[in-house]
């Protein structure tokens, strides 16, 4: 039916999201680098100098390292999953392919976090972190992690469209996750016994791996890059295919 | 063959659209708050032959916007076949996904990518739209500074610079003023000239009498009539003029 240039329209939308957000800011790109330092001072405080435990080599550093990736994977989540009805008026008038608003949604988010992983990446060499080769490493987890988000992307706005307490349910989620990946605290912090759920957690995998190369200049641990490249590709083939199922009904609905 | 063919389509709607909450998904797992499906549509046959223009009459809510709806792709009939030979495109409201921050510049590049061009043709095309728009003055501006009908014309030179075999049109010819009007119409008689359909919805029995030959006429989502577009017009007319909700007329 639609026959349009599938990329031209992601790409259309992705820069309709950038140049709404950041026109409206004085400050701009700045508020991108001032969140997550500006939560990593408070951390940093809270451990060391409230708890007086700081576990971490390079605390601030260790504490970025978890920060990013979680802040681009509960914002993409969000926005992602009320992207379907936001758009509600022009789905219901224009034939344009459904999946590209969760999809447009996730990659508005990339443009944030390239702008957080250069900071973080500033953050290792002013730590003296220095450039190692594991940095090739990035791009393939990075990616792993937009894939992941994407595929939760899809599945939460199909579902927000049926049941409206999406939104509300992720909302949540996000929140409960916060505490549950290991942004203030270490890996070798959490008892071997719950070990395993969390390497089945992309966003932890990802934040393990950003210490271990960025912090230990090591290759990341084999099973954990194993168990994130499985759990983020079973999630967007499981998104896409949820998504093909449910749109069926989206004009209903929306 | 026709260009669009329906054949006894039928289209309802459950009546808890709106209220899309868990509640109401519980409570009808549960088997109860069942209640009766919204009918937009019933059973309704017509074909559109290559280069004929066909109008669709009837009063608010009667099913017009349900049938361009689906003969665009949009929905899916409950029952029933919809079949469609041929590019289409569908005007079925201006300016959605418009964005009022940005300038008239780049929402058309935006909505130019939703309605399905590439970049290039895009490109290719963006003096003309603008020329048609007769905006040039402010496509650099925000939307947000435009008057109401100055968006509309944008829209719609944004809409109309396609080249499709089909064209279905809700309601959308009653933008700017007179002389951007007498220019729409007269790209639509262009349209026509070339051999090229048109499923046309409108309020305006002048617009239908000089655009199309044919007319159906929808009720409750049944089809009265279908016929010529004069004597569908009267017989409509004339059941309008009965004291019952004349009012729904208004455009």
């Amino acid at each position: 039916m639609w026959k349009g240039d599938y990329w031209f329209v992601i790409r259309s939308l992705v820069a309709k999201d950038f140049k709404v957000r950041y026109r409206n800011m004085s400050l701009g790109v700045l508020w991108s680098l001032l969140n997550p330092l500006i939560m990593m001072a408070v951390m940093t405080f809270i451990t060391t100098q409230i708890f007086s435990n700081s576990s971490m080599r390079n605390y601030p550093l260790a504490v970025l390292c978890g920060l990013v990736p979680f802040n681009f994977f509960s914002l993409a989540w969000l926005t992602g999953t009320a992207s379907l009805l936001e758009n509600a008026s022009l789905i219901k008038r224009v034939p344009v392919p459904r999946q590209i608003f969760p999809i447009a949604s996730v990659l508005s988010n990339c443009m944030h976090l390239v702008i957080q992983i250069s900071l973080l990446l500033a953050g290792a060499l002013i730590f003296g972190r220095g450039v190692n080769i594991y940095w090739l490493w990035l791009p393939v987890i990075w990616g792993l992690e937009i894939v992941f988000v994407l595929g939760l992307a899809l599945t939460f706005s199909a579902i927000n469209v049926y049941v409206r307490d999406t939104r509300y349910v992720v909302e949540s989620a996000t929140t409960v996750l916060f505490w549950l990946v290991p942004i203030f605290y270490s890996f070798s912090q959490i008892p071997v016994r719950f070990r395993t759920v969390y390497e089945f957690n992309p966003v932890a995998a990802l934040v393990m791996i950003l210490r271990t190369i960025l912090l230990d200049g090591k290759p990341p641990v084999t099973s954990t890059l194993r168990n994130l490249v499985c759990v983020s590709l079973f999630t967007f083939a499981g998104g896409w295919f949820i998504f093909r199922k449910l749109k069926q009904g989206f004009y209903e609905y929306l | 063959m026709a260009l669009i063919e329906f054949q006894n389509v039928s289209k309802w709607f459950p009546h808890s659209t709106g209220r899309a909450l868990l509640r109401t998904h519980i409570a009808h797992w549960f088997g109860s708050e069942r209640k009766e499906n919204f009918v937009a549509l019933k059973n309704v046959s017509f074909r559109l032959e290559p280069g004929e223009s066909l109008a669709i009459v009837g009063r608010n809510g009667a099913g017009k916007s349900t049938l361009l709806s689906l003969a665009a792709g949009l929905a899916t009939p409950n029952a029933g076949c919809v079949t469609v030979n041929g590019n289409l495109a569908a005007l079925l409201e201006l300016g959605s996904g418009f964005h009022l921050d940005l300038t008239g510049a780049e929402n058309l590049l935006l909505n130019s990518a939703l309605l399905g061009r590439s970049r290039k043709q895009t490109l290719d095309l963006a003096e003309k739209i603008i020329d048609f728009s007769g905006i040039r003055d402010f496509i650099d501006e925000p939307l947000r500074t435009y008057s109401s009908g100055m968006v509309m014309r944008l829209a719609f030179s944004i809409a109309i610079h396609t080249e499709p075999d089909i064209l279905l049109l809700d309601e959308v010819l009653a933008v700017g003023d007179s002389g951007f009007q007498s220019k729409c119409r007269e790209t639509l008689l262009d349209f026509q000239r070339a051999g090229k359909s048109i499923l046309f919805v409108s309020h305006s029995a002048g617009q239908v009498r000089e655009m199309c030959e044919r007319a159906i006429w929808l009720d409750h989502g049944e089809l009265v009539m279908e016929g010529d577009a004069g004597s569908v017009l009267d017989a409509y007319s004339g059941g309008l003029a009965m004291p019952q909700q004349a009012g729904d007329q208004a455009t």
